[in-house]
């Protein structure tokens, strides 16, 4: 399976990722390299196989519902590029 | 040409948990901005999400109430996309292996009931606040709310019409407030709901396209954005145009919808199994155990109130919406040793009305249970009528004391001597000869007047029944 210039644009976009039209054709070519490796993995017979969630064989460990974290937000908003009124500041997003 | 209406929706309820659903923040609502927001809800690198246990314990709850399977093992996921509120540039939720599957809820409408499917519940968190207005043109972003855990209950569309979508959502508010999964606080959003609607040709199979109406608030704009939306399709329809598959916003100052954006597809979010977060194994005995703490849900309560008091199916779903109210009915029938159906009629009728007026929930009512008993019982014990005991009610209401003291200090005990009784009819007859003679001649029409007469005579306090009684006694005399 490979890959159209138009795909691998909206992929892009959908990670927010900014590609310079010079790499496009190398990205396709990578990605389109990775479906080919699934392509080739969905000849395997799975039927007898359970699917797995997680590579370990483990299963979720509960913690009690007890409030351990205390107010940080001065320490946090060391790093922040911009804050106000306990406020994070973003470029603005509205829809 | 006759269109039918296809609703389903999709509710999230924020469970009370004390604590995040992966972190040990706390949840308390109104806090200042970000004081409740560690580094795991901001999606700092190197956290790690570690499930709460409670979060875990109401979903299984919500399932057991709703009868559904609630999975023996469940997965968390990650849903993608880039929001501000939205530090991780995802959300963890569950997708292919919901925590409730496939349960059902009983709704009400017009006395009439009917079953809505509700196709799966989930786990997932919530995320932040951005507030747009006020800073320079940049968003401000709050992130204690992100991490509060959610139930997304999503229903079958097996709703027909506003009315049966309210019933729904009602009755599901109603449900996890009785199970104390979630404190139903619409104002604050700990409960909300997004609609999904169509329409379709009577009778025609498939579905219609739909829209989704997001973020509606209050049960009244449900029904009203619903409304609008339907009217906004079938025009669209019949004037030979097509519904496009969108989201839509309500907007209550124009009582309209408007278009928010295209839906994205769901695999435009890129699901996939979260690697931060083992799967979920419910043990038989965890679930066991949970089974045994759950209260008496609404529509055990409500056989119940049917059987035990002999109320109507209306007077007993109306006295179980919440528990609280079904509470107050109970007391006042014990304290006050009279007939259920006087308690109902009361409650429903003119407490009812009182709260309504004055915007408030039975619990904040001035009226206690006890207070409306000790007047019923004096109704009962017919030592006042139930027409004397409305302004006594009001003035209870009002702070200006206890029945028994407000009956001694007004003079409204009622007349229950009969010598007393029928010294007045023999007044009223007497003073109203021409009366007298036309009901003998047949006009009986006449016995309500008369009755009325001695009545106003009393001022009310004669005893209704005794009058009747001893006013047919004198007129076939």
């Amino acid at each position: 399976m490979s890959l159209q210039k138009a795909e691998v644009e909206k992929i892009a976009h959908l990670a927010r990722i900014s590609l310079s039209e010079a790499d496009i054709p190398l990205y396709t070519h990578h990605l389109s390299n990775i479906l080919a490796f699934v392509e080739q993995m969905n000849q395997i017979d799975t039927a007898s196989l359970t699917p797995m969630a997680h590579p370990l064989d483990a299963t979720a460990r509960l913690r009690p519902d007890i409030v351990s974290e205390t107010n940080q937000r001065d320490h946090f908003q060391t790093i922040a590029p911009q804050v106000e009124a306990g406020l994070y500041l973003v470029p603005k997003v509205i829809e | 040409m006759a269109w039918e209406v296809v609703i389903g929706l999709e509710i999230h309820a924020q469970l009370a948990t004390q604590s995040k659903i992966f972190s040990g923040a706390a949840t308390a609502y109104g806090a200042p901005p970000n004081t409740q927001a560690c580094a795991v809800d901001l999606g700092l690198p190197g956290v790690l999400p570690v499930l709460n246990e409670a979060a875990v314990k109401m979903a299984c709850k919500f399932g057991l109430a709703v009868g559904a399977t609630v999975a023996t093992r469940s997965v968390f996921a990650r849903k993608n996309y880039f929001y501000p509120d939205l530090p991780k540039g995802y959300q963890i939720s569950q997708y292919e292996w919901p925590i409730v599957q496939t349960g059902q809820l009983k709704i009400e409408v017009d006395g009439r009931e009917k079953i809505v499917g509700i196709t799966r519940a989930h786990l997932e968190e919530d995320a932040g606040k951005s507030l747009h207005e006020d800073f320079h043109g940049l968003s401000g972003i709050d992130l204690n709310r992100a991490g509060t855990p959610l139930l997304e209950i999503v229903s079958e569309p097996d709703m027909r019409s506003p009315k049966e979508a309210i019933a729904y959502m009602k009755k599901l508010h109603s449900l996890v407030r009785y199970l104390e999964i979630c404190d139903g606080n619409m104002q604050e959003g700990s409960f909300r709901c997004d609609a999904n609607v169509s329409i379709r040709p009577l009778g025609q199979q498939q579905l219609g396209t739909r829209t989704e109406l997001k973020n509606l608030n209050s049960f009244r704009f449900v029904e009203r954005a619903l409304n609008v939306e339907i009217e906004r399709q079938i025009e669209l329809l019949e004037s030979g145009g097509t519904v496009k598959q969108e989201t839509r916003l309500y907007d209550a100052d124009k009582n309209e919808t408007r278009s928010m954006r295209a839906k994205e597809e769901a695999n435009d979010y890129r699901y996939f199994p979260d690697p931060d977060l083992l799967p979920l194994i419910i043990e038989p005995t965890f679930l066991e155990q949970i089974q045994t703490e759950l209260p008496e849900l609404p529509d055990q309560k409500k056989q119940r109130f049917m059987q035990e008091y002999g109320l109507s199916l209306y007077d007993a779903s109306v006295l179980t919406t919440s528990r609280e109210l079904a509470h107050y009915f109970e007391e006042t029938v014990q304290w006050s040793e009279s007939e259920a159906k006087l308690c109902a009629n009361w409650i429903m009728g003119d407490l009812a009305a009182f709260l309504n007026k004055g915007n408030l929930e039975i619990e904040k009512s001035p009226v206690s249970a006890k207070q409306l008993a000790g007047l019923l019982r004096r109704i009962s014990d017919n030592t006042i009528s139930g027409k004397i005991a409305k302004p006594l009610f009001e003035a209870i209401w009002n702070g200006e004391g206890e029945a028994d003291a407000l009956i001694e200090k007004r003079g409204l005990t009622q007349v229950t001597d009969n010598e007393a009784i029928e010294k007045i009819i023999s007044e009223i007859l007497a003073q109203n000869p021409e009366q007298l003679q036309e009901y003998r001649s047949g006009k009986e029409k006449l016995f309500g007047f008369f009755v009325g007469q001695v009545m106003k005579a009393s001022k009310g306090k004669a005893n209704p029944n005794q009058v009747n009684e001893l006013l047919k006694k004198q007129l076939t005399q």
